[in-house]
């Protein structure tokens, strides 16, 4: 990374290509099964679809109808039915029920199952169990990447986090290998190879060993892409519980951002109807807002309405000609301008009201004084008081998380009070989530008497290679330990400002979190790619666990190899948010290099909550 | 219910998926230049390529650039010349996988051409420390779905016993057959591995988890009695219970509403309908519904708040906090007053709130408490400043008034002369009070 003269960033590739590479995969795998059919679709994979293909190009390809995959028994007539599912069991076992009626009633139909991005074991398992291996046709949609703006690529897979993180199921890595060598087949080959964790290890391993029997070496093609950075989320729990203040974070915690879009409801649009909107670079005034401290985006966003009311105005004092001119020419783009404008002042507009309601002012204190570190025991009685009231479950369980990870576990008595209070709160079977919850290493409970680390050391003497296993709860917990406060000092992630810091013209990337916090993921990053590998972070890598590496492949020198090593891809296992985005968005700006964002799908606090919720089945 | 109650229960659960709309925001011309672009950046990667490459289709066959099938795009075309063919879907086994059946590849190869989605008899394993190798090896190579394939062959083909003992050290493969079992949902097997583990606490969640998928509420609560002596922690036992009893409750409690609705006789309940049942909510929405509904009723009756709050240990604040809530809602001020008064052992009374009592302003604005009413508790909150803002927000002169009064701030009280009405008491009060010589103001 180029860190004297200030360059502008190379623009970023192209990644079109991959929607029409799913999009044609798909169709072929329709043409599959000729003729017509009913195609039943998994509600997770309709977004994603609705983003490469429409309605138009499956009914080209003779889909009759459509479907939801649900729990209740589809109506369709059609002699031959196509699912397009997820990898999993309890959908394998709707299908199966399907079957196995058909059976019954001595009604013959073609089935096809249709996996994205790929099949599981497990499931060919259920469909032999159920007696239709055999009834059913199997096939792969190897949709791993779905581009959702220019630099932004998911994987749509928000299971990833709870199958790894708190199952410890390795089940996605191998698609993640396999998103990264259709990466680098395409746009690479990538010359600089970081990351950190056990699962950016697993999965660079994977892919490497992928690479390895592939034929295509990619020698004499032109890279985009030079480097690609691999995190897992569990380096930095603490930027993903922080509140989001940049506007897209906002417009995400407040109305979910789906698949790259929103649904502005009836409050935004001042109409009784919502509006679907994309939401990425394409739209002129999002663009200029959306990586912007929410304090700036009134501002911004009132000087446009001058500018564009001033523009609207010179109609007056037009002759005919120059009126049928402003209206061929410019009237459309105005209005959109005009549509696009009052759209995002209504979000801001519903975002401050439901900020107002919540003491959002009073929670980034808070916030803040837990990222520190002081005036815990007023923290601690703001979140008591937050859950006495039944103000949001999700909001006080990320309050207690952030608590418990900046603490390193939270001092016995507070534990079991917040947790009776919540479960007196919100219901008696969030136990499970609690438990959840201490497995996974985002609410624990600090150990009495011994000390930590007294503890940990006496447990690393027992752990030889056979015993590893032995050694239960316990050890994983402490294994999981946060040592956020010590990392935070030695990245000296709170910044030191004096005076006021200035959101408008910002400094540094903490301006993602109003000045008082540099994500950690992104210092990690900007840190890394700076001195080019690891050397010199030994303390932070010891205290973040280890399972840091750096290869560099025939990597050119410094200033040789052209655009493609100012082009980093970040990877994040497990979810990424868009304060993240936007701070390493920044950070590319600052250094004239560019962030290509591939996740397993966007992250924020509440959807990491709910993912350890335990749900009926 | 209580506050955003309802909000937050579909927030929380909800599961629903919006209706299905395809949008197509491309226009076509767009889509054609795009098309176009990406075919010609794709020029150099294929002219590049090496001809002597095997070409592959989609079907996984080899063919030759001249016989590809005239059914597939062309940029797909344009890929399968590439490295990009692994992506292409294996539609039909290509005849070379048929040898699986036969040959022997090692475990590494195995797990290496399981990881690549090829068919693979497992059927030779058939010594323990085969298939721990098998085992190994596939854990080594990374892949979830490998190792999850290896254990169910395993599972098949061992005795849970000799499984369980060979997983006990192997964490990886313990942590996919755990998952696996969960998501199959063989909680019997899942319960024996746990038992056998040790793992007692999780034994006792993984069967509470159950209660769950059970709808019908008397049975859930024979489930939830059942719950009681598994072995949980000392601490979640007393949880354990709580749910039990709570469901026992409003169970009562239900009966008894839904017969008092239905007949009509009962006055609050005809002026405020009931929206939803009482069961299977949190303990403080059931306090919140027992204050709105039965206050007055005596400690020894099931669903008086005395009861709940002795049966639950709720914390005073919790109960205030709820109670004011309730009765906020039904603007029975008296009772807002004497939940808030406390007399010592000489008779006097006096107000206290453990919320503090800007929070109670709070719940009692949002419930449209007449000035009068707020006033007397705006005048309680301790920090002068915050009392201010209050008062000034909620327009209770008289608070405002006296408290620049207190404050001696001259200056401050003729600023909010003009806050107040032409010729009302408050503006009076304000004249009388900037004319009293015996004030001795600050400025």
């Amino acid at each position: 990374m180029a860190s004297t003269a200030r360059r502008d960033a190379p623009e970023p590739p192209d990644f079109g290509i991959l929607k029409r590479l799913a999009r044609d995969q798909l169709i072929y795998l329709l043409e599959q099964l000729p003729g017509r059919k009913d195609l039943f679709i998994e509600p997770d994979l309709m977004s994603p679809l609705d983003r490469i293909a429409n309605v138009s190009v499956l009914k080209q390809h003779e889909v009759d109808k459509l479907y939801r995959v649900e729990n209740r028994p589809a109506p369709s007539t059609s002699d031959q039915l196509c699912f397009l599912v997820r990898p999993r069991v309890r959908t394998m076992r709707y299908i199966a029920d399907i079957v196995n009626a058909d059976k019954m009633s001595g009604r013959s139909r073609k089935y096809k199952i249709i996996f994205s991005p790929q099949k599981f074991y497990a499931c060919e398992m259920v469909l032999e169990e159920e007696g239709v291996f055999g009834d059913v046709t199997c096939d792969e949609w190897s949709f791993y990447l779905l581009p959702l703006d220019e630099d932004i690529i998911s994987m749509e897979l928000p299971e990833f986090f709870r199958d790894y993180f708190l199952e410890g199921d390795h089940r996605w890595i191998n698609s993640v290998a396999r998103a990264l060598q259709l990466l680098n087949s395409l746009y690479g080959p990538f010359s600089r190879v970081y990351g950190i964790g056990r699962c950016a290890k697993m999965s660079y391993e994977l892919w490497r060993d992928l690479e390895e029997e592939s034929e295509n070496d990619g020698q004499g093609r032109k890279p985009e892409i030079g480097n690609i950075f691999l995190m897992d989320r569990d380096m930095d729990y603490v930027t993903a519980l922080c509140s989001q203040v940049v506007y897209e974070g906002l417009v995400d915690d407040t109305f979910r951002i789906k698949c790259g879009s929103v649904d502005f409801g009836p409050e935004v649009t001042s109409s009784d109807k919502s509006i679907k909107v994309l939401l990425n670079a394409q739209d002129k005034i999002f663009s200029q807002i959306r990586n912007e401290h929410f304090s700036s985006v009134f501002g911004f966003l009132s000087q446009k309405s001058r500018n564009l009311q001033a523009q609207y105005d010179r109609r007056q004092g037009m002759d005919i000609k120059q009126m049928k001119n402003f209206v061929s020419q410019e009237l459309k783009g105005l209005k959109q301008e005009h549509r696009l404008l009052s759209l995002h002042i209504g979000a801001c507009e519903s975002i401050m009201k439901k900020k107002t309601k919540q003491d959002f002012q009073e929670m980034i204190k808070v916030e803040h004084a837990l990222l520190e570190g002081f005036d815990i025991r007023e923290s601690t009685s703001f979140i008591e008081e937050h859950i006495d009231r039944q103000v949001s479950p999700i909001e006080s369980l990320r309050l207690m998380c952030l608590l418990s990870i900046t603490e390193n576990g939270l001092i016995p008595k507070d534990y079991r009070s917040l947790k009776t209070q919540y479960l007196q709160s919100y219901g008696p079977e969030h136990l499970l989530t609690f438990h959840n919850l201490k497995r996974i290493g985002l609410l624990t409970e600090q150990a009495a008497g011994e000390t930590l680390t007294a503890v940990e050391s006496r447990v690393s003497k027992l752990v030889t290679d056979r015993a590893a296993g032995k050694i239960t709860d316990a050890f994983n917990s402490l294994a999981k330990k946060s040592n956020f406060r010590a990392i935070s000092k030695k990245l000296s992630l709170i910044p030191r400002v004096d005076g006021e810091y200035n959101l408008k013209m910002p400094p540094d990337m903490a301006y993602v979190f109003s000045g008082a916090y540099t994500p950690l993921s992104c210092k990690i990053v900007e840190q890394v790619l700076e001195r080019r590998g690891w050397q010199g972070l030994e303390e932070v890598v010891r205290l973040l666990n280890g399972n840091e590496f750096a290869m560099a492949d025939g990597a050119p020198e410094d200033g040789a190899g052209g655009d493609a090593q100012r082009v980093v891809v970040a990877v994040f296992l497990g979810g990424c948010t868009f304060s993240e985005i936007a701070a390493l968005r920044f950070l590319g700006k600052e250094r004239g290099c560019r962030f290509i964002f591939l996740t397993t799908a966007i992250t924020s606090s509440a959807r990491m909550m709910e993912a350890m919720a335990e749900a009926k089945a | 219910m209580s506050r955003a109650r309802a909000d937050e229960e579909e927030y929380w659960h909800s599961s629903k998926f919006r209706a299905f709309t395809f949008d197509d925001e491309d226009d076509e011309l767009s889509q054609l230049k795009e098309s176009k672009r990406a075919v010609n950046s794709l020029r150099d990667i294929v002219d590049d390529d090496d001809d002597d490459l095997e070409k592959v289709s989609w079907s996984g066959e080899p063919v030759g650039r001249r016989n590809r099938l005239p059914s597939l795009p062309s940029l797909s075309d344009a890929f399968s010349d590439t490295g990009v063919k692994n992506y292409a879907p294996e539609l039909r086994r290509p005849r070379a996988e048929y040898k699986d059946y036969s040959n022997d590849w090692s475990p590494r190869d195995t797990v290496r051409r399981m990881q690549r989605g090829k068919v693979c008899s497992l059927e030779r394993f058939r010594s323990l420390q085969d298939k721990m190798v098998l085992l190994d090896e596939a854990v080594a190579g990374h892949d979830g779905n490998v190792i999850t394939a290896v254990l169910i062959f395993l599972k098949r083909t061992l005795r849970r016993e000799v499984l369980f003992r060979e997983l006990e050290v192997r964490q990886v493969a313990l942590c996919h057959l755990i998952h696996f079992l969960k998501e199959t949902g063989e909680q019997k097997l899942l319960l024996d591995l746990l038992r056998f583990l040790d793992r007692t606490e999780e034994v006792a969640l993984s069967q509470y988890r159950e209660h769950l998928n059970i709808q019908d509420v008397e049975k859930k609560r024979e489930f939830l009695k059942g719950c009681i002596g598994l072995p949980f922690s000392a601490e979640d036992i007393s949880h354990i219970q709580d749910h039990y009893t709570l469901l026992e409750r409003q169970i009562i409690i239900e009966t008894n509403d839904r017969h008092l609705a239905m007949a009509g006789q009962s006055e609050i309940f005809r002026k405020y309908p009931r929206k939803a049942s009482i069961l299977n909510m949190p303990l403080v929405t059931t306090l919140f519904y027992s204050c709105f509904y039965h206050y007055t009723e005596a400690e020894g009756t099931f669903s008086s708040p005395t009861n709940l709050k002795k049966t639950f240990k709720i914390p005073d604040k919790q109960y205030v906090l709820t109670a004011l809530a309730a009765r906020a809602k039904l603007r029975a001020w008296e009772d807002v007053d004497a939940l808030l008064t406390t007399k010592n052992w000489l008779g006097y009374t006096k107000k206290k709130a453990p919320i503090g009592f800007h929070r109670v302003v709070e719940i009692l604005q949002r419930n449209n408490a007449p000035v009068q009413v707020l006033q007397e508790y705006v005048r309680l909150v301790e920090d002068v400043e915050t009392r201010l803002n209050l008062a000034t927000k909620y327009k209770c002169h008289d608070v405002v008034i006296d408290t620049y009064r207190d404050l001696k701030d001259r200056i401050q009280l003729m600023a909010y002369k003009c806050k107040v009405e032409r010729g009302s008491a408050e503006e009076e009060k304000i004249n009388s009070l900037l004319s009293n010589m015996q004030i001795r103001w600050k400025n």
